[in-house]
């Protein structure tokens, strides 16, 4: 991996550290998705292909607006709807632009067992470098949105870079630039924080009492966040995760038993560097008894 | 549009109703969800169905397809008996003082005057009264039982909140609620928009529709000022420009018309469009429609333009009738036609009753085709299995396709729904052998010409005598082609005051219509856009979006007509002293001098409000109508008529009258008539549109697009389909009187069932961008569902509302 603009803050499966030598140039990051200013377009799912140069295949309709119908390889976007009777008996449509969350603790990179393949950079946008890429399908598992797809043709995981080559030269993502009633904005976590606020605000004002951001704390908070007419229940979103965490069986099997695996680990390495060192030596072979013999023949002559 | 797309964001009521601005407009729409933002604008969506626009709704009103006179009439005499109304703007800006002739009658659905067998009004005694002086005869009082007032009030009492729950559908809370809202408006500080397409102009009904809507606007003040207007949101670029420049059978460009056959004199034809003013100090713009339309001619034959020859008036046809696509269409049917020609347009998936086109087209010699893509219409002879089943061994017709590039391959302007026209250049060449429609155009043309030159001909001088002068001739400049609509001085002009002064020199680009002459001193190609190229170059191009006053009005980003005014009739955001209404969002105002502000003013720029014109110029009266008088076909006040076909078989307001079913002035061939369906065989509302993936019937050629939205649907509610047996994701059959589609079936809850008049009825949506050529998955045009028929005014076809029966595939 080149130095390049973009710093690197972690790196899957990699013990050496990450370059520190330059201070961090951009502040975190976020992308807000107001969900009360999306009407399902899909222009984001459009620009995404024509930017990441992406074409899916042309499918089927299967009952449903949702086309692709699914995060896909080729779809790093797809728009969920659904439709809602809230308990005034009133229709609400919701719909949630689905991708990745770009988890502040991302949870395939956690379980990522190649080296180099998933990356944060210091600015909070999790990639994937596909090059490094095993396709062992962890970072599947490990993901608690249910985003990474891998591949058919080439076995290997792919999913929304949060436009890491755009964002890398100061531009938006290209969801972001083609929206066209704004509903998907772009800039530091904290502003859109202070954004989201500000629109929870109106929300609560038009009778949707239970408005909020969501930016879960069990993966960390996340650097794609929803404004939701009803945070306190995210399932209504076609499912979006209510309490998100990494898998426990990522956490045990990075977190508690990593130390413990690499404690067997080196208690391997020093038994056998202990049995080399007091037995190893002192074992000998017919060779070396030959080669003895012929070592003591030439001395005598 | 009266007013323009960054207005909306001033809006405190936003009212999306006969259009889907979301899905049809999602660029647009952002000022929509900014005026709800940062204005704390409340968004009303009533739709037969739950759209992408309700999704983002404060209040959405579910609504029968085709009953919309009904809610607004019913809106109309909510606001009048709750006293929502603006007072001070009715009464001076509006024709509600105004008395009415006595032969003036409204008896069970038909207006005086009524022929049935012509199913023509004579609307002669649809007028006012005039007093010895010429002038309409006015109560101020408002107590003349003949005053428009008393008469409108009369006319919508039957319109009540339970009517609209028996015959809508839509239930009486929730129009309360909106009426409630609605009526807020009626103060002068706050404004509603009214956002509608073809939701509205698709109906039998449809130009009454959108009447009824800009009534609710004017009882609330609402007209000219910022935030507020009626918003015809035009959903095909060029289709503003389109008409603009009059491309209509009866029209000519900038809304000036074609003489009909009883009107050989020139004179007369003149004066019949100049109409004189009908109170005393005011102006009323048409006087000034000779200058226009003598410009005009001088800028189609130049010097062949000859007082001898009435200016050209001598070479224009004289039309019997008009010739809009239907009638068209009938004479196709009939075997009439031998050649046709479609420029950009793609009648066999875009006019109703595919088998009716498809006969037509059969009787044709030779169709023409310039389109950019491989249109339905240019493979009509051809079988494409159950989607387009045809003999072609039986068709004859001899068809040509002519490639051309389309709008991102060419330089030129384009008129958006704002009244803009905005220049663009374009992004790339067009490939292989398609060449711009300006070249195809002038090259047939040139060849005729050169036919009619050698051959002669009946009447060869209007073709022949025609103004040639570009550079090239075989493909002139699109910017040859905008100084010439825009317009220059054929003489030195002086001013007609001061006959010394020298306005300007002869050869120069005028500055505006008001330089525009009858004597045929100057030239015009469309007078509403006179201006758009001044000796200050090309103002269309302009790209300077600041915004000083911070209301949107951008005076220096392209260029709009009239005059670079921004809000049409902005006079009536004063009050009679000249004062703005709301001062935050001022358009214009009177300085004790002169009218000026953020916009142009629509007014005489120097008049003193205390001479009491009228704002509204453009009609003699000075003022908006309530009253239609003679400029509707179908009635001086809107009334509900059923859509021709409907699942009552009568109209719940006339029930005992079957001549007011449906509209008794709409045009119906007999073949037409013969092909309507009835409830008992197609017992659901069917109503056709668009969606936000794809564009008419183009994108299915575009690879994204067809990703986004790849396979054709129709849209049933959850409890239709429970009673069919139908989930999500089957295939069905939707049948009309005129044929059959399948497609498959997208169950929502955000089509209701309904009860109307006590009998549950269904809705069926039915989307169109699907056919048999494209990329996308092959499909059936959903025109084959759709019946001919048009409004009664403008004789587009009646697409938002007929009948099918669904059954599983």
């Amino acid at each position: 991996m080149p130095l390049q603009s973009l710093d690197i803050r972690r790196r899957s499966a990699t013990t050496t550290p990450s370059p520190a030598a330059r201070a961090a140039a951009t502040p975190e990051v976020a992308k807000l998705i107001d969900t009360s200013k999306c009407i399902g377009c899909k222009a984001c799912q459009t620009a995404c292909m024509e930017w990441n140069d992406l074409r899916d295949e042309i499918g089927t309709t299967t009952g449903v607006y949702d086309n692709p119908r699914d995060l896909t390889p080729q779809s790093w976007t797809v728009m969920r709807f659904s439709e809602y009777e809230n308990p005034k008996g009133d229709l609400e449509w919701l719909i949630r632009k689905d991708g990745c969350m770009h988890c502040e603790d991302p949870g395939c990179l956690k379980a990522c067992p190649a080296p180099g393949a998933i990356v944060q950079y210091a600015n909070g946008i999790v990639d994937f470098h596909e090059e490094n890429c095993i396709g062992c399908g962890y970072c599947v598992t490990g993901c608690p949105f249910d985003v990474p797809r891998i591949s058919k043709r080439d076995h290997k995981a792919y999913k929304c870079t949060l436009c890491s080559d755009r964002v890398a030269v100061g531009l938006e993502p290209a969801c972001v630039k083609a929206c066209p009633t704004g509903a998907i904005s772009y800039g530091t976590k904290e502003q859109m924080t202070h954004d989201a606020a500000e629109r929870v605000v109106d929300l609560k004002s038009r009778g949707f009492e239970q408005a909020g951001l969501y930016d879960p704390a069990g993966v960390g908070g996340t650097h794609v966040m929803y404004v939701l007419h009803h945070a306190d229940q995210p399932g209504l979103y076609s499912g979006l995760a209510a309490k998100p965490t990494v898998s426990p069986m990522v956490r045990l099997w990075k977190g508690a038993t990593k130390p413990l695996a690499l404690g067997t680990m080196v208690l391997v390495a020093l038994a056998g560097f202990l049995n080399y060192v007091r037995v190893g030596p002192n074992e000998t072979r017919d060779e070396d008894e030959d080669q003895a013999e012929r070592e003591k023949e030439q001395t005598h002559v | 549009m009266t007013n323009h797309w960054v207005d909306i964001k001033n809006a405190d009521v936003v009212l999306i109703m006969g259009g889907n601005a979301a899905e049809a407009h999602p660029c647009g729409f952002k000022w929509v969800i900014e005026a709800k933002a940062h204005n704390k604008a409340k968004l009303i969506v009533i739709d037969p169905r739950f759209t992408r626009s309700a999704s983002v709704a404060d209040l959405y009103l579910p609504i029968r397809a085709g009953t919309d006179i009904v809610l607004l009439g019913a809106l109309i005499n909510e606001l009048l008996s709750k006293d929502q109304v603006q007072r001070e703007y009715v009464t001076n800006y509006t024709d509600l003082t105004f008395i009415v002739r006595e032969d003036y009658g409204f008896v069970d659905g038909l207006y005086s005057g009524y022929d049935e067998s012509k199913r023509k009004y004579d609307r002669t005694s649809w007028d006012y009264e005039r007093g010895p002086d010429g002038f309409v005869k006015a109560d101020p009082t408002l107590a003349h039982p003949r005053c428009v007032y008393n008469l409108l009030k009369e006319h919508y009492a039957r319109y009540t909140p339970e009517l609209v729950e028996r015959v809508c559908g839509t239930p009486k809370a929730k129009f309360l609620e909106a009426a409630a809202l609605i009526g807020s408006t009626s103060t002068t500080t706050r404004a509603m928009t009214i956002m509608y397409a073809l939701g509205w102009t698709q109906h039998s009904t449809g130009s009454q529709i959108i009447r009824t809507a800009a009534m609710v606007q004017l009882l609330l003040g609402n007209i000219g000022v910022a935030g507020g207007g009626m918003n015809a949101l035009r959903g095909h670029s060029n289709i503003q420009g389109l008409t603009d420049l009059g491309l209509m059978s009866n029209l000519l460009p900038g809304y000036l018309t074609l003489p009909g056959q009883a009107e050989q004199d020139f004179d007369a034809y003149i004066t019949a469009r100049a109409p004189k003013a009908l109170r005393p100090n005011q102006m009323s713009y048409w006087q000034n429609y000779g200058k226009f339309h003598v410009s005009l001619m001088k800028a189609w034959w130049g010097d062949a333009a000859t007082e001898q020859n009435h200016w050209g008036f001598d070479y224009l046809p004289k039309l019997d009738k008009m010739y809009d696509m239907l009638q068209v269409y009938e004479l196709m049917a009939d075997g009439k036609m031998n050649g046709y020609i479609c420029q950009g347009f793609n009648p066999l998936a875009a006019a109703p009753n595919k088998a009716k086109m498809t006969e037509g087209f059969s009787k044709l010699k030779f169709l023409v085709v310039m389109d950019p893509l491989a249109t339905e219409t240019s493979e009509f002879w051809k079988n494409f299995g159950e989607h387009h089943d045809v003999d072609s061994s039986k068709i004859q017709t001899e068809v040509f396709r002519l490639p051309t590039s389309c709008f991102a391959e060419e330089d030129g302007a384009l008129t958006n729904s704002s009244r803009w026209l905005q220049w663009h250049w374009k992004g790339a060449d067009p490939p292989g052998e398609a060449r711009t429609d300006i070249a195809i155009m002038a090259g047939l043309y040139t060849r005729l010409r050169r036919l009619y030159e050698a051959d002669g001909g009946a009447f060869p001088d209007p073709i022949v005598k025609l103004s040639w002068p570009y550079a090239r001739r075989e493909e002139p400049s699109p910017e040859e082609l905008a100084r010439e609509y825009s317009g220059r001085a054929l003489a030195d002009l002086y001013d007609p005051k001061d006959k010394t002064k020298l306005i300007r020199k002869a050869g120069e680009q005028l500055s505006g219509f008001g330089e525009l002459r009858d004597d045929g001193t100057t030239s015009s190609g469309c007078w509403i856009f006179c201006g758009a190229w001044t000796e200050a170059g090309n103002l269309m191009a302009r790209r300077d979006n600041s915004d000083p006053t911070g209301i949107g009005q951008t005076r220096n980003w392209a260029w709009a007509w009239p005059a670079n005014r921004r809000v049409l009739y902005n006079r009536a955001s004063c009050d009679p002293a000249g004062k703005p209404y709301n001062r935050a969002r001022s358009l214009v105002a009177w300085n004790g001098k002169a009218w000026g502000g953020a916009d142009v003013p629509d007014f005489k720029a120097d008049e003193d409000p205390a001479q009491g014109m009228g704002p509204f110029i453009m009609n003699p009266e000075g003022v908006a109508r309530f009253f239609a008088r003679g400029g509707m076909a179908d009635g001086p006040f809107p009334e509900h008529y059923e859509p021709f076909e409907n699942p009552l078989g009568y109209n719940p307001l006339h029930p005992k009258e079957p001549r007011a079913t449906s509209n008794p002035a709409a045009r119906v061939f007999k073949r037409d008539r013969e092909a309507f369906g009835t409830a008992d065989a197609f017992p659901c509302v069917a109503t056709t549109y668009r969606l936000t993936e794809h564009f008419h019937y183009w994108t299915k050629h575009v690879r994204l697009n067809a990703i986004m939205q790849p396979e054709q649907l129709v849209e049933i509610g959850e409890v239709h389909a429970k009673e069919l047996g139908i989930r999500a994701g089957d295939r069905v059959k939707v049948s009309s009187n005129r044929g059959f589609i399948r497609a498959v079936a997208v169950v929502t809850k955000r089509i209701r069932p309904m009860t109307i008049e006590g009998k549950p009825v269904h809705t069926v949506g039915v989307p169109i961008h699907w056919g048999f050529k494209g990329l996308a998955k092959p499909g059936f045009l959903a025109n084959t569902l759709t019946p001919v028929v048009g409004d009664a005014n403008t004789q587009t076809p009646e697409f938002k509302a007929f009948l099918v029966k669904v059954e599983k595939a």
